[in-house]
């Protein structure tokens, strides 16, 4: 560590709290805010979904009125993916990119404060809601008009929410861009990064891409309700399913943002547990950016049923299908990088694994939904339900957690405890297809989704998946715990190099890393790289 | 003006901007939404609040940069940062306004067709909802939402527009080389121009939907039309607007001898987003007024 | 008469419906399936291979290869083939699914919040005249269960036939002959909704303002039930979709009782869903 760096850090000491957390110029700290806050995120989420999957424990009403079920469940599905997944995909961009490009920090490190900040604001507009005259928005995370324009006051505080929080991500990512772009030490060209990097570098184009878009949907809903345009009106011209179309063109590329950084973790971690180098790592490069650029021309695959001209089902249908080509491209490269290697189940690999089953399964879905006919039985059913959430929790969420158990050693300092992360991943991985698989037979059985009561017939499937949930969602409470053990009390000191195999330049960083990373360049040892060699 | 270091890249030491401009932005929307709600008082004290905030904030934070590179503290790759960010942040200006365009296109091609009874879905929708409705443009649809009115021909103050944000964006490019070849009144000159060429747009916009108004009935409120027309042109207004603010700032700085031959890029970044405004209304020219 | 394919309680596959498109649709979503769990078993039976076998607590040695340009190629391309495969049928599907030509009979179904609505608006040619519209609402036997803390066991819901119809039973269905092409044109009348009958494989979206169809020829009699598909509010749990198909004979019969007082309902079957005024032709 160079002399200025550790002037500098010595200097951070004298940081009163308020001015280490809310007026943080520091890419660890930052990091840490948005991870800390999509962690409480999960737990409001979560505990929305613990409610719903009480309601749906048995037919009947028990618990609430519908009409606050569907509050809950447009609710839990913006509060999961705005709150948590992007977020904590964006604190650990803020924690790993500098560190893994060899720069001192962000590019723009003021900037990146404000795209924190501006969240927990965005979340207390979107989350006050429920305690307004009519309710929290209750028209799922859709927001399909006119449904949605019935509510109450909450709608103005939605709109403005999701406008903060477009915003906020916008700028994160023009951040990330600008970073990578920019920042990567002499030496570390674009085909020697990381696949995170990569990952997140095309992830925040289609962030910057569709975020507005988004960001104009939701602009016309708020004329129509408040200042009385008829964008949504077809006694005025207008049309429902436009806004349909303009929501799933931001909508498509949304999900490939929530899941392009996490093929980037698992191309990270699979390698490290196999001692052996990335299979394919142009092929993953380019299979990501043909990812994100088909993502732009299959959004109508969510709407196949509200009556597109038979044309566009068909060209949806053969796009859709055609982007799970790449992404076959990615498990099969992951598979082989397996293959001949010498592996070892530490718990991020665990993760990791576990995610690439997962994965695949809801790829399998997203495949037999891709068809429109087949579609035409699936649409809106339990089944989808059973799809998103095998890639979002299966696939997303879970290589969070495998980032987190892979990378926290480097943040903190220190090991956590191996048997209760091990518990905390078997009882997940267990317990998370309790609860999706069976949704699956609901959706074929012909369960509609955004339901809070059902027929008798539905009645088994459904308490086995609620028992999953609740065993899902208690389980991660142990990860609560062996996070706060780990940060504060392990006695455990980790060494520079956590995982034997695992190269990159935040491994030569000491643990925990300094608060400054790089404020000199580093030199750029190709052995040293995970992907140093770049012949293939 | 001192020399930056070429090798340090500047990393700002805690800030006190961000937050303020966070709480701004969250008082603003909160008093916006307040105010939507038929909370009158309560919504406007917050949101005039919310408004200061940000309008203090953006003094003190771009103060705070113009010290810190009027002291030389941002060498050329910290400037490539500014010129990404600036770049990437015109990007999503433009997919923001595709929004627009993209409900106006689905609108015209798909919709008032159908409801015309164009095509096999439109034979229906027409025969069975809205008999005797055929499609045209401009429309406010089946139900004639908000009475008939009358659109603006693209052949006048339209048209003036577009010359005039066209010469606008001549004159800035002129301010611009005048800039990097130190000539200080051609500069200062131009880039007044460009502020009078701006502000002479806007005014006449207002006149326009004033026009509209009061003598065309042609609002809000009038059917699809009115709300593409007034989302798309008013939004474009509103970058004008800031845009024109930009550039009086820029003016005042140029006044001053903030920039130098080769150091100049909040001009840059201006200028660039003054074009970006200019192409958006070539577009709107064509796909809302003439098409 | 229950039709084959109510849910059943531990139901786990789509059921086969009633029309030759749900046939053909139960056997494209069969085909895809057993594509899937066979790539499933190659990709998942590698993994685990390589996980049993390569283990370096067995002492497996890395190699150190990291690219096969031939094997990259044949996982690009085998799985085009298959999609291909699959796209084709399911084109030719997507045909037959939007072909509504050729129907001996119109239903106008409007959703509301929260029932549906039908009109007969022609039959075997011939306008159909003086039928009441159908209001089809929530039985009010599961009705009054669904209520918070009713009290009442949703698994006490019976139909006469012995189905377990709670919250899949209407006050009156809509009646449609067997073994006739019936064309269903769908719209919404507030917000949006969801018609849909599985067995039919008969689904679209019910837009306000906008008019979606659909179509389905059912051989067998009995009574086919579905949902409302798309939230449309509190009670989207609530308006069930339930299709009485009986003999032809029988429905002509029961048709033309319907038809007797013809003069008076005109008005009310031209009183179409949603505001209607002349529109000023505008310039
Ligand atoms: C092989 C790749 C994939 C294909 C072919 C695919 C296909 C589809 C299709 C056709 C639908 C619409 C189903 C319907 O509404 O009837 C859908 C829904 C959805 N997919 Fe995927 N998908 C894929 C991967 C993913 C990934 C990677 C994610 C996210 C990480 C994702 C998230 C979602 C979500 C959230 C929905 C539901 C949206 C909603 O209606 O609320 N999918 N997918
Ligand atoms: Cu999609
Ligand atoms: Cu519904």
């Amino acid at each position: 560590m160079s002399s200025t760096a550790q002037a500098v850090h010595h200097e951070e000491h004298h940081q009163s709290f308020f001015e280490r957390w809310f007026m943080s110029t520091n890419h660890k700290d930052i990091g840490t805010l948005y991870l800390s806050f999509s962690f409480l995120m999960l737990f409001v989420g979560g505990s929305f979904a613990m409610l719903i999957r009480a309601e749906l424990f048995e037919p009947g009403l028990q618990l609430m009125q519908p009409y606050f079920f569907n509050e809950l469940t447009g609710m839990h599905g913006l509060v999961m993916i705005f709150g948590v997944i992007m977020p904590s995909f964006v604190g650990l961009a803020n924690w790993m990119i500098p560190m893994q490009i060899g720069a001192p920090d962000m590019a723009l490190p003021r900037l990146n404060n404000l795209s924190f900040w501006i969240l927990p604001f965005a979340f207390v507009l979107l989350l006050s809601t429920f305690f307004m005259p009519g309710g929290a928005p209750a028209a799922g995370w859709t927001m399909y008009p006119p449904l949605v324009l019935q509510g109450g006051e909450s709608i103005a505080f939605m709109i403005f929410a999701i406008h903060l929080m477009g915003i906020s991500s916008i700028l994160g990512s023009i951040n990330i861009i600008a970073t990578i772009l920019n920042l990567r030490a002499p030496g570390l060209d674009l085909l020697k990064m990381p696949m995170f990097c990569w990952s997140w570098l095309i992830t925040s184009f289609l962030v910057i891409a569709v975020m507005p878009v988004l960001a104009g949907a939701v602009t016309m809903m708020l004329f129509d309700r408040f200042f009385g345009t008829n964008f949504f009106n077809a006694a005025g011209g207008g049309d429902p399913v436009m806004y349909q179309h303009v929501f799933w063109f931001f909508g498509h590329p949304e999900v490939y943002i929530m899941i392009l950084p996490a093929f980037g973790v698992i191309s990270e971690i699979v390698p490290t547990f196999s001692r052996k180098p990335l299979f394919g790592y142009k092929a993953m490069v380019y299979a990501i950016a043909c990812i994100a650029f088909l993502s732009f021309i299959v959004w109508s695959h969510h709407m196949f049923t509200v009556g597109l001209p038979l044309g566009a089902e068909v060209f949806f249908m053969y796009s859709t299908m055609l982007i799970a080509v790449p992404t076959g491209v990615k498990i099969f490269n992951w598979v082989t990088t397996m293959w001949r290697g010498s592996l070892s189940f530490e718990v991020p690999m665990l993760w990791a694994i576990a995610f690439i089953v997962l994965f695949t399964i809801g790829g399998f879905s997203g495949v037999m939904m891709a068809l429109v006919p087949a579609d035409f039985q699936y649409n809106q059913t339990y089944f989808i339900v059973a799809h998103f959430h095998y890639v979002l929790v299966g696939g997303a969420l879970f290589s969070i957690i495998g980032a987190v158990y892979y990378w926290l050693p480097k943040w903190s300092g220190r090991m956590y405890s191996n048997f209760w992360a091990k518990l905390h991943f078997w009882s997940s991985v267990i317990s998370v297809n309790v609860l999706f698989f069976p949704q699956h037979f609901l959706g074929l059985a012909g369960m509609p989704r955004r339901i809070p009561d059902y027929n008798v017939a539905f009645a088994d499937w459904n308490m086995v998946s609620s028992i999953g949930g609740f065993w899902f969602g208690a389980t991660q409470l142990i990860f609560v715990g062996v996070v706060i053990h780990c940060v504060f009390f392990s006695k455990q000191k980790a060494a520079a190099r956590v995982w034997e195999h695992a190269y990159g330049l935040e491994w030569t960083l000491p643990s925990p890393a300094p608060h400054h990373s790089f404020t000199v360049p580093p030199v750029i040892d190709d052995s040293q790289l995970a992907h140093g060699d770049v012949s293939h | 003006m001192s020399q930056p270091d070429a090798n340090v890249y500047y990393v700002p030491h805690k800030s006190r901007w961000p937050i303020i401009a966070t709480i701004g932005m969250f008082m603003f929307m909160l008093g916006a939404a307040n105010w939507l709600n038929g909370h009158d008082t309560a919504g406007q004290v917050i949101l005039a609040a919310g408004a200061l905030t940000i309008i203090g904030m953006m003094v003190g934070w771009f103060g705070n940069v113009i010290r810190e590179s009027m002291k030389g503290t941002f060498n050329s790759q910290v400037d490539t940062s500014f010129r990404m960010g600036m770049t990437w942040f015109i990007f999503s200006e433009v997919f923001f306004f595709a929004a627009f365009f993209g409900a106006l296109f689905y609108i015209r091609t798909f919709t008032v067709p159908w409801l015309g009874g164009m095509g096999d879905k439109g034979a229906l929708t027409n025969g069975f909802i809205w008999q005797g409705f055929s499609a045209t443009w401009p429309t406010n649809g089946p139900d004639a939402v908000g009475g008939s009115f009358i659109s603006t021909s693209p052949w006048g103050i339209p048209l003036i527009n577009t010359l005039l944000l066209l010469s606008s964006s001549v004159t800035v490019t002129i301010a611009h080389h005048a800039l990097r070849a130190g000539k200080r009144k051609p500069l200062i000159g131009f880039l007044g121009l460009t502020i009078l060429l701006g502000a002479t747009f806007l005014g006449l916009q207002a006149h326009e939907y004033w026009e509209s108004y009061v003598h065309l009935n042609m609002t809000l409120h009038s059917g699809i039309y009115g709300a593409t027309f007034y989302i798309l042109t008013g939004f474009h207004g509103l970058h004008v607007t800031l845009g024109t603010i930009m550039l009086i700032v820029m003016w005042l700085r140029c006044a001053r001898g903030h920039f130098n031959r080769e150091h100049h890029f909040a001009f840059e970044a201006v200028a660039w987003y003054w074009h970006f405004v200019d192409v958006i209304w070539l577009c709107l020219f064509l796909f809302v007024y003439i098409l | 008469m229950a039709a084959a394919a109510n849910p059943v309680p531990w139901q786990m596959n789509l059921g086969k419906g009633a029309t030759t498109v749900s046939r053909e649709i139960w056997d494209l979503h069969m085909a895809a399936l057993w594509v899937c769990v066979a790539l499933g078993v190659i990709v998942f039976g590698a993994m685990f291979i390589a996980i049993f076998r390569f283990r370096r607590s067995k002492g497996a040695v890395a190699a150190t290869w990291s690219h096969n340009t031939l094997l990259e190629v044949c996982w690009t391309i085998v799985p085009i083939l298959i999609l291909v495969g699959l796209a084709l049928p399911a084109t030719l599907l997507t045909r037959k699914l939007y072909n509504t030509s050729g129907a001996q009979m119109t239903v106008k179904v409007t959703g509301y919040q929260w029932l549906w609505r039908y009109d007969y608006i022609s039959y075997e040619g011939k306008p159909v005249t003086g039928v009441k519209p159908i209001f089809s609402r929530l039985a009010w036997n599961s009705n009054a269960a669904r209520q918070l803390d009713s009290g009442i066991n949703p698994d006490s819901i019976v139909s006469r036939d012995g189905y377990h119809d709670y919250l899949l039973n209407v006050t009156h269905p809509l009646v449609i002959p067997a073994g006739v092409k019936v064309r269903f044109l769908i719209t919404g009348g507030d917000v949006i909704h969801g018609w849909w009958v599985p067995d039919f494989a008969a689904k679209r979206d019910a837009i306000p303002g906008i008019m979606n169809d659909a179509w389905a020829k059912v051989d067998k009699p009995g009574i086919y039930r579905g949902q409302c598909y798309v939230l449309c509010g509190q009670d989207h749990s609530a308006m069930p979709v339930v299709v009485k198909v009986v003999p032809r004979d029988q429905f002509n019969a029961w048709l033309s009782a319907q038809e007797q007082p013809a003069t008076l309902d005109r008005a009310a079957r031209t009183a179409q869903v949603g505001p209607r005024k002349p529109a000023p032709a505008k310039g």
